[in-house]
């Protein structure tokens, strides 16, 4: 780890001033960036610590019924609101269903937006890598590459974005807060994480300096709360990033979908949210043969980046699967496996 | 830059003066602190092993800047049994077998008595084999950890409404 | 001399006694290598190379000496003077050492310098800056690149072709005949305690803080590689945060102890866990052909096992991994050959079940196959082909229960009523059920060992033995064996260990510590009470007077009368009148050739597994395992039971998990590390059981002993793959078995 000011803002305005200094990183949990530090993958000159800044890490019900979620919030606090797991079960599902519990309840709301790939040469300094080092190459696309993009990447990266929380989140239009010296704007999640194009460096719409305060919910994002899950396959039981992951939220009335949400993680680098699949979705009874039609089209931009043709077809099936869950309904307890398929067979809510 | 950091650890205040703010708090504990019953078996939060509870919740000590922490509560392995009387968590473990090598150990045991602190998992096996998830043990020593954590739940009171039923 | 009898009535050995390190561990106070900080301490990081072959061109030494904290940078130039060549393999059981002796690169994450700092984190970022520059040469890391060559031996010494019986004949004969093909990734031992070393020189001696599973062969590499008697050599391993092969002594372990005669202080060297995928060995990829034939009534005629496997570049280690082949089914014919290839990795070496289990996995998928082809059942296959006397050998087993192992293994898992096609089995989710059954072995080995025991004044016990516990609980079936043997109660013995300096009890390997350390604790302990004995039985005075050739029996720190066990006296008497201290002996273990000659000696077990595999998605859970295990005698059934639990998981991590992924263009590992590199964890292991079947074993050792460490991956790796077939009727024969192996119609992307 290379050597580092530390800086202990205040207030948020002292924040914003103290990384304006080029090199600076803010330091939420550390989860993410003390690792990537310790193995040279991230060398910033200042280290502005958003750990004694008050305020926040509020959950707040908004006048306008929606909710607003400090950037401060740790994953497990948020996963354990029960208010919150009740009008938004998949986002607790998927809380629960990320990292370790050590890890949840260090990690923030706003450094898991901002969490980096794991795509392994990323990862290695030693390896050629344009989100790393712009211009250097990408040693991934004929290496070992399994686990990567099979939508919105490009010749410069196939890197994916491994964050099972912001999956729930950009299908319910989730809003980021951000704050600048230039003053305060809002991005919906959606478009806050860019695809790679020529520029894969630039993993998200914030500015140098800028600081991600808060996500809100919208009011109404809660209407899908009796019918919402994600669903993430993973190649251990538990601990391990998402092969491909699924939230869906189907707001049904009178057998038939009204409204559909669904998303896909691990398959590109930013959340993949499938308009095209929600749309088809409106109006249709909740079946096999819709949830199918739906998954087709979530998908249909899919190409391989590499040995992972088998990941298109998989997400596929698991958005089938988020789909028919959250049709057969959420559970009134989060299974024992949260968002394993195996949470779902016999015996998966346990007790 | 010489920093000075404030912590209660194992119920005793101590002030630390940090020359350096690289210093985890695992490498604080066993480095500087003399501390060394919390283990560093991967140092990048992806093993368990340094497992503390750090406000009471718990946490890898490995990815926690110790000047990030300033004024913070850590409870360490070496602080929960109360003088010779086995803290529940550590007694079933012996009883258990929950352990070979023993050094994931101490990472399971903080995160067991975090886990039983939540207040989730109860009695179900099922839910204390996903929560102790985040404590890898290379010996195979899981299904006496299961064992061992629910016994200790169950001796603890712990279990809750719910799971007692 | 008196006969002494041992008696089991009453006795520690075979009682499930708790651990006696279970207070120090679950407290914290067990102190590993790592946990000690010696006054003016140094820290050492190594820096490790990013190319797999080639040379470094340079480093940046003063940037790394600029940070400050830094003390200084070992390299080539100015690494202290070794006596031996590390290349130098002169000393038994060693491997070639990398330890700065040129430029040269052979694998990747060899390492290249040290740097050494006044703390952690200078020593840290001072190897990072060093940069190294290479001159880089193409690299092969595949099975399928470089020449292949017969190697002169496998494993420790064994031959690389064997022949028993015409196996083209019996083949020719075979009514069904499958040929298939298994591959086995490189795996790595990943022991939660990374490898590390607090060294401190004082003169010529060497201090060290070093978990090992060896301390006379430790000793003996470090003397040779200083130029210095072994006896000067200090090495202090109470605790090993697990081993598994790869913690005999290792290159940067050395480079620590290089590093503190550098800098003429103490220093500690531990390795980052990415650095645990080059020099400290690894279980070799191999690729195994299976040919096997079987008569219309299911009986093998033939079976051929064929092994590529790989080693390095500058090293041999082969991995033995068709040696299950020679015991475990009764085939007329038998052949095992092996071929190898030389890889710019690391050099391979012993891990956990080195050869068992990638030989394992292979054969009992390949029973399987063809029990699916003779349509039977894959049980009564094995059955069918029991071999009752060792295959290739033609020898008696010295005792072997494993017939009883597959009876009680299927009673309690209920493998009766086993559809005999796959895809038969659903659970209420849905989920496609699978069974799966393999058989265990592994040989019964025994090593030389020493020990010594003590009765002292007031009647307790001491033993000591320089034994090694990585987490067998060797600690305590040491101290029970011991305390038996003195006829003590196990609280009235100090048992102690861990240390180079008390009589070398042979290394920890092989499933042999157990009989080659108990063996040699127990003769200690015997020649002792016979001592006692001797004193008592000879001395008027002593209630024992004129007992001798009755016999005398110790017991809860007394000597009774065989005939009569009302008259006897206390230890602590005996010797009070003869006015002794204490009274010792040492006691020592060899294994016995004659035995060897005439048994063949394996300890066998049945493994049945239950797999839920999603149809859809391809997940799987083993949710059950059920194993059952001969093993001869057992010290501690509550200590046995875990290293079977261990062992059953790193035979489902072996068919569902592991897989090192080197980079073919540059070989480094692309997955070291503990997120990708995925171990089992708890979730992965909802139900695992093992029953400890009775066999009593005259021969294969004093103690009837058989080791019980590694056996629980051969078998379980098989039952599990074989399982995932019954489930879904896909056979993968690439392990491990991932998820895009078992969804159907991925291939219409």
């Amino acid at each position: 780890m290379n050597r580092f000011d530390y800086v202990r803002p205040r207030t948020i305005a002292e924040a914003l001033s103290a990384a304006a200094q080029p090199g600076s990183a803010y330091l939420a949990a550390g989860t993410n960036l003390i690792d990537l530090m310790k193995i040279g993958v991230a060398r910033p000159a200042r280290l502005v610590d958003l750990n004694h800044l008050p305020g926040l890490d509020a959950i707040e019900g908004l006048p306008d019924g929606g909710l607003r979620l400090g950037a401060q919030v740790r994953n497990a606090t948020l996963a354990r609101d029960a208010g919150f797991a009740r009008r938004f079960p998949a986002v607790a599902e998927a809380l629960l269903a990320g990292a370790s519990a050590q890890l949840r309840n260090a990690a923030t709301v706003g450094g898991n937006i901002l969490q980096r790939t794991r795509c392994a040469y990323f990862q290695d300094p030693d390896s050629a890598c344009n989100r790393r080092e712009p211009g250097s190459g990408c040693d991934a696309r004929d290496g070992e590459n399994r686990l990567h993009a099979v939508l919105g990447w490009s010749d410069a990266c196939i890197a994916t974005h491994p964050s099972d929380f912001c999956v729930p989140l950009v299908a319910l239009d989730a809003v980021v807060e951000i704050e600048g010296s230039d003053g305060a704007r809002e991005v919906p999640l959606r478009n806050f994480h860019l695809l790679p194009g020529t520029t894969p460096e630039r993993e998200s719409v914030l500015a140098p300096g800028e600081l991600v305060v808060a996500l809100r919910l919208p009011p109404g994002a809660d209407r899908f709360a009796a019918h919402a899950r994600y669903v993430k396959l993973r190649e251990r039981t538990s601990y391990a990033f998402a092969l491909v992951s699924a939230a869906a939220g189907l707001h049904v009335e009178e057998g038939r979908i009204v409204e559909a949400r669904l998303a896909l993680g691990g398959v590109a680098a930013r959340p993949w949210r499938a308009e095209a699949a929600e749309i088809a979705l409106a109006g249709a009874i909740p079946d096999a043969a819709a949830f199918r039609r739906a998954a087709e089209l979530a998908l249909a931009e899919a190409r391989p980046s590499g040995e992972n043709g088998f990941k298109i077809e998989l997400a596929r099936r698991i958005a089938v699967r988020a789909l028919s869950l959250a049709a057969s309904g959420t559970p009134t307890r989060l299974p024992a496996l949260p968002a394993s398929p195996f949470a779902s067979s016999a015996g998966g809510l346990h007790d | 830059m010489s920093m000075s950091v404030t912590f209660t650890i194992n119920r005793a205040a101590r002030t630390v003066e940090l020359d350096d703010p690289r210093v985890t708090l695992l490498d604080l504990l066993r480095e500087r602190l003399d501390l060394a019953g919390t283990k560093k078996g991967c140092d990048r939060g992806q093993c368990g092993a340094c497992t503390i509870l750090l406000n009471g919740r718990r946490v890898n000590a490995c990815l926690a800047l110790a000047i990030s922490h300033d004024g913070a509560e850590i409870l360490t392995i070496e602080g929960l049994a109360e003088g010779d009387a086995l803290h529940p968590v550590q007694a079933a473990f012996i009883e258990h077998d929950a352990l070979q090598c023993g050094f994931c150990t101490p990472g399971q045991i903080m995160s067991a008595v975090g886990l039983i602190g939540e207040g989730e998992a109860g009695l179900d096996p099922e839910r204390v084999r996903e929560g102790m998830s985040g404590n890898l043990c290379r010996c195979g020593a899981y299904r006496g950890i299961t064992e061992a954590v629910v016994a200790a739940t169950q001796a603890m009171g712990a279990a809750g409404q719910e799971d007692a039923a | 001399m008196t006969e002494v009898l041992q008696v089991r009535h009453g006795s520690s050995a075979g009682q499930p006694i708790t651990r006696r390190d279970g207070p120090l561990k679950v407290t914290g106070a067990a102190r590993y290598a790592a946990d000690n900080h010696p006054p003016g301490m140094l820290h050492a990081v190594v820096a490790t190379s990013a190319i797999a072959r080639g040379r470094v061109t340079s480093l940046n030494e003063a940037a790394a000496d600029a940070h400050p904290g830094v003390v200084a940078v070992m390299t080539p130039a100015n690494r202290p003077a070794l006596a031996m060549d590390p290349d130098d393999k002169s000393v038994p059981f060693s491997f070639r050492m990398d330890l700065l002796q040129d430029g040269r690169v052979r694998y990747a994450g060899q390492p290249v310098a040290v740097v050494i700092a006044e703390t952690l984190e200078a020593a840290a970022e001072g190897a990072a800056l060093l940069a190294p520059c290479y001159e880089a040469e193409p690299v092969e890391v595949s099975l399928d690149q470089g020449e292949a060559f017969v190697p002169p031996v496998v494993g420790v010494g064994a031959p690389a072709e064997l022949r028993h019986g015409d196996v083209e004949k019996g083949l020719a004969e075979a009514a069904q005949r499958i040929e298939t093909t298994y591959e086995t990734p490189a795996q790595f031992h990943n022991a939660m305690e990374p490898h590390g070393v607090v060294a401190a020189w004082v003169g010529d001696t060497l201090s060290l803080d070093m978990p090992t599973q060896g301390f006379a062969l430790t000793q003996m590499r470090l003397a040779a590689l200083f130029g210095i008697p072994a006896e000067s050599i200090h090495i202090r391993s109470p605790f090993l945060g697990g081993g598994f092969g790869s913690k005999l002594l290792t290159s940067p372990q050395v480079l620590g102890i290089l590093a503190a005669r550098l800098v003429g202080r103490p220093v500690k060297l531990v390795l980052r866990r990415g650095q645990m995928y080059g020099p400290v060995t690894h279980r070799a990829p191999t690729r195994q052909v299976l040919r096997l034939g079987a008569s219309v009534d299911g009986e093998l005629t033939a079976l051929h096992h064929h092994v590529r496997t790989a080693t390095s570049r500058f090293d041999d280690f082969i991995e033995p991994a068709a040696g299950v082949s020679h015991t475990l089914y009764a085939a007329p014919a038998v052949r095992t050959t092996y071929e190898a290839v030389r890889l710019d990795t690391g050099t391979p070496g012993f891990m956990r079940a080195p050869g068992e289990a990638s030989g394992s996995i292979a054969l009992e998928s390949a029973m399987d196959e063809m029990a699916q082809a003779c349509g039977m059942d894959p049980l009564e296959f094995r059955l069918r082909n029991y071999a009752e006397v060792e295959p290739v050998s033609g020898k008696p087993f010295s005792s072997k229960a494993l017939r009883e192992c597959y009876a009680q293994g299927a009673a309690q898992f209920g493998w009766a009523g086993r559809p005999l096609l796959p895809r038969q089995m659903r659970d209420e989710g849905g989920m496609l059920v699978g069974w799966g059954v393999g058989t265990a072995t592994f040989p019964a080995l025994m090593f030389q060992g020493a020990a010594r025991a003590v009765i002292r004044q007031d009647g307790s016990g001491l033993v000591e033995a320089g034994a090694h516990d990585m987490g067998q609980g060797a600690w305590t079936a040491f101290a029970q064996i011991a305390a038996d043997s003195l006829g003590l109660d196990v609280e009235r013995l100090e048992f102690c260990s861990g240390r180079s300096d008390l009589p070398d009890a042979g290394i920890a390997g092989g499933s042999a510590h157990t009989a080659t350390a108990g063996g040699a604790i127990r003769d200690a302990g015997q020649k002792v009470v016979a001592r006692l004995a001797e004193l008592a039985t000879t001395d008027a005075r002593s209630p024992l007077f004129g007992a001798s050739n009755v016999g005398v029996v110790a017991r809860g720190g007394h000597l009774l009368r065989r005939d009569d066990e009302s008259r006897g006296e206390r230890f602590a008497d005996i010797l009070a009148r003869a006015g002794l201290a204490e009274i010792e002996a040492q006691g020592s273990s060899v294994p016995d050739a004659a035995i060897a000659e005439r048994y063949a000696a394996h300890a066998h077990g049945a493994v049945f597994a239950e797999v839920k595999v999603d149809p859809e998605l391809g997940q799987v859970r083993v949710t059950r395992l059920v194993g059952a295990f001969a093993a001869g005698r057992i010290i501690n059934p509550r200590l046995v039971r875990s290293q079977y639990y261990g062992g059953m998981i790193w035979g489902v991590s072996f068919a569902l998990h592991e897989h090192a992924l080197l980079d073919r263009r540059t070989g480094r590992v692309m997955n070291a590390d503990l997120a990708e590199y995925r171990v089992p964890v708890n979730a992965d292991v909802p139900s695992v059981e093992a029953i400890l079947v009775e066999e009593e074993d005259p021969y294969v050792n004093a103690l009837g002993i058989k080791g019980v460490g590694e056996i629980g991956i051969t078998g379980t790796a098989g039952a599990v793959a074989n399982a995932v077939w019954h489930a879904t009727g896909v056979r993968v024969r690439r392990f491990p078995i991932s998820i895009e192996d078992l969804i159907e119609g991925s291939a219409t992307v």
